[in-house]
């Protein structure tokens, strides 16, 4: 497909996002994938961790075990935007698909969940449930319909920050469990498409201290993967709120160093009268003061917060806080405000 | 629930206020002996707990606190350089451990406390080859659920060692914050599946009686599992469950223990969300799941909340007044250092107050949105009482912080 522009990640079809809980992974990711449809072609939306978050975003009854389409991008002007699909990914049957696929097992399933397989395979067992995971992401990126991939992308809503590195890297806790194998063939492919060029790991986060340190502990972790390991995407800065004081007000209001009584008289040239007067005005203008400071004091730790990211040396990007509620016009804000920045 | 308009304006006046959760009185009830805090990821479980514990322990009560987050976060705000899988005492600064009380707090360490159990409950040559299997150690450092069987079995050493007098525990980041309920029920499944008889069913005496049973299905889905994991894996598997199987049954009844620990009063669950959509539905979850399962729920904790100290101001009267101000300044004699809106033609001349009303009716309309989510969630569960804890501008790091939080869960 000829696109309009160059993004931060061309080449890549496998977008994986993480980022710590409250932190609106789910969302951005799905903006990323609306951004990512916008010029047309499908894209597939993924979650793994059993939450229907999806369906409770796009507002639709929970998602089917088949891929579905949710959500039409928003397009460009002469061009109608592409489709968003989106499946709820879940390791049962990944698992089934897996022995129906490979291993010509067509009713293996149902014999395995009677013995008690699926459940342990699903969640006892560690490091297989994550593979069936990957590998339903890697087997969507890689499928192909007449020589032509079926998906130009995959976001895939990944489990949390805290998490990610081993959710990642399978094969090798794959490979220490199983040194040789069926599962340590499949383990392999998968691992070829996560560490491939084909694949980022982007981190959402919001400017709050233990969220930030927790994208820098992800991303040292990712970093710290053996060499060929995976490629980092870009920052995701969610629920962005402008900040509504210049500079100088700014150190003065985080110091508490307002004049109230400036504030009181400006109260009274907007005609709010208190009540109880005079003194009245003054107690409102002193509330409004303290609101003032706590504004401030969140913007001056947010600032510190955006310059620690920005020494991280990925692209930042940056999406505004929705106070309205999140709708598909929101996400539209949201996958609008990654396409300008170039992240899509 | 019943659709809630919020334009209406008739639901808003017959406001639903909830019961007072009365955190207080839990922390000073001596027959509180386990609080546990539950709810979704990043709704601040961890401060909540590390607050707590600071808070009883400064009234008083011998406390430790659990945490099971493998981040260093309690670590950071109760200013620990590191947490082990061994409770440390938490000094308490000079004039605030005058109650008599003391802090301790531990991180749970999965791998630890499950090599613990091996060593104690096996001899020393078997809990080695236990200890060497590679399937063992990928199931004891891995995530899935591992983690929850490790809270429960935690949770249990404490409660039995009796040294302290309350311990707060925080659950799980799991994808479901439900899932250390389950634990001990999933290991029985799993421990009394088909699939482990299958595995041991070479090592037991039985074996012989066992395979009349099998049939065509079991075949093929041993001819499954052989494809899928491998002969090797399989082996590995095989012996793992070999050696763990004396051990499992104690394992087991210690979880199921553990989780009617949990069902007695002297157990509190504090469901914990922000007033958000997606933490407050996992909430009721919660509250519905644990009311399911017989768990003594306490209150929901509302986390992050944003009142205002001028509520009497409302949103449209500020929105006006500031843009009343802004149409109002004309050239105004005294110059402005900083404007906010020095790029307008006509600079307002009480920029500040323009700012801290356009603030303020912001503020007003994220705490109406706040309280409308809270409603919701109030209707839908009318006798779960609730405090509230106001957002604070900069991050929890030190005991002060702590001790701040604790404050407000007084004020309710």
């Amino acid at each position: 497909m000829v696109r309009s522009r160059d993004t931060d990640w061309e080449g890549v079809r496998l977008h994986v996002v993480t980022g710590k809980g409250g932190t609106g992974k789910t969302t951005v990711a799905a903006a990323l994938a609306l951004a990512l449809a916008a010029e047309g072609g499908k894209v597939l939306l993924m979650e793994v961790e059993g939450r229907q978050g999806i369906a409770q975003l796009f507002d639709c009854p929970p998602l089917p075990r088949e891929e579905r389409k949710v959500a039409v991008a928003p397009g460009m002007p002469g061009r109608a935007g592409g489709d968003v699909y989106a499946l709820a990914a879940d390791p049962e049957s990944a698992l089934v698909e897996y022995l129906e696929t490979f291993y010509n097992l067509p009713h293996a399933g149902r014999a395995l969940n009677r013995l008690g397989v699926i459940d342990f395979v699903t969640t006892i067992a560690p490091g297989l449930r994550d593979i069936l995971l990957t590998g339903k992401a890697a087997e969507a990126t890689r499928r192909r319909v007449a020589g032509r991939p079926v998906y130009q992308a995959v976001v895939m809503d990944a489990p949390p920050t805290g998490r990610i590195a081993r959710f990642l890297n399978i094969a090798t806790e794959v490979g220490a469990l199983a040194k040789v194998g069926p599962i340590r063939g499949h383990a392999d492919t998968v691992q070829g498409v996560i560490r491939s060029p084909q694949t980022a790991v982007h981190f959402v986060t919001v400017l709050e201290e233990m969220p930030v340190q927790e994208t820098l502990d992800g991303v040292a972790e990712l970093r710290g993967l053996a060499p060929g390991g995976l490629q980092l995407g870009g920052i995701m800065i969610n629920m962005v709120r402008p900040v509504e004081l210049a500079d100088d007000q700014l150190a003065a209001a985080a110091a508490g160093r307002l004049d109230v009584h400036d504030l009181a008289l400006g109260l009274k040239a907007a005609g709010i009268e208190d009540s109880s007067g005079s003194a009245g005005n003054l107690g409102l203008a002193g509330s409004l003061a303290v609101e003032l400071t706590e504004h401030a004091r969140e913007a001056i730790a947010q600032r510190g917060q955006r310059e620690v990211l920005a020494d991280v040396g990925q692209p930042c990007y940056e999406l505004p806080l929705i106070t309205d509620g999140m709708d598909l016009a929101g996400l539209y804000r949201l996958a609008g405000a990654l396409r300008e920045q170039g992240a899509a | 629930m019943p659709p809630q308009d919020s334009a209406s304006g008739t639901l808003g006046e017959v406001e639903l206020r909830p019961n007072r959760l009365e955190v207080d009185r839990l922390l000073d009830d001596p027959r509180t002996r386990i609080i546990v805090c539950c709810g979704s990821g990043g709704v601040g479980k961890t401060t909540t707990a590390a607050a707590l514990g600071l808070r009883a322990a400064e009234r008083g009560r011998h406390v430790v606190v659990l945490t099971v987050d493998p981040a260093r976060r309690l670590a950071q705000s109760m200013g620990l350089t590191s947490l082990d899988n061994t409770p440390r005492p938490v000094p308490l600064p000079d004039g605030h451990g005058e109650g008599g009380g003391s802090l301790h707090a531990m991180m749970l360490d999965m791998k630890r406390t499950f090599d613990e159990i091996v060593e104690t409950h096996s001899d020393p040559d078997r809990a080695a080859q236990i200890l060497a299997n590679p399937f063992y150690q990928s199931l004891s450092s891995s995530f899935a659920g591992t983690q929850e069987y490790m809270a429960m079995e935690k949770l249990g050493q404490l409660r039995r060692a009796d040294e302290w007098d309350l311990i707060v525990v925080d659950t799980p980041p799991s994808r479901s914050a439900l899932d250390f309920l389950d634990a001990p029920q999933r290991l029985s499944r799993f421990l009394d599946g088909r699939l482990i008889r299958l595995l041991t069913a070479p090592t037991r005496v039985s074996s012989r009686a066992y395979l009349k049973v099998v049939n065509a299905w079991v075949g093929m889905a041993t001819g499954a599992v052989t494809k899928v994991l491998g002969t090797q894996l399989l082996r590995d598997v095989q012996t793992f469950v070999a050696a763990l199987d004396t051990m499992f049954g104690g394992f087991r009844e210690r979880a199921e223990d553990t989780y009617r620990l949990l069902q007695t009063p002297g157990t509190a669950f504090l469901v914990i969300a922000t007033p958000e959509p997606d933490a407050l539905r996992e909430a009721s979850y919660f509250v519905e799941r644990l009311s399911q399962d017989r768990m003594p729920l306490a209150g929901l904790i509302l986390n992050r909340v944003h009142p205002s100290p001028a509520a009497r101001l409302s949103a449209a009267r500020s929105l006006a007044a500031a843009e009343a101000l802004q149409a109002a300044g004309n050239g105004s004699p005294r110059s402005m250092p900083n404007d906010a809106a020095a790029d307008t033609a006509e600079a307002p001349r009480h920029p500040l107050a323009v700012t801290a009303l356009r603030l303020h009716a912001e503020r007003m309309q994220l705490a109406a949105a706040e309280r409308r989510l809270a409603q919701r969630f109030t209707a839908a569960h009318p006798g779960v009482p609730v405090a509230r804890v106001p957002a604070q501008p900069e991050d929890v790091h030190d005991l002060a912080g702590l001790r701040k939080i604790g404050e407000s869960f007084a004020a309710g």
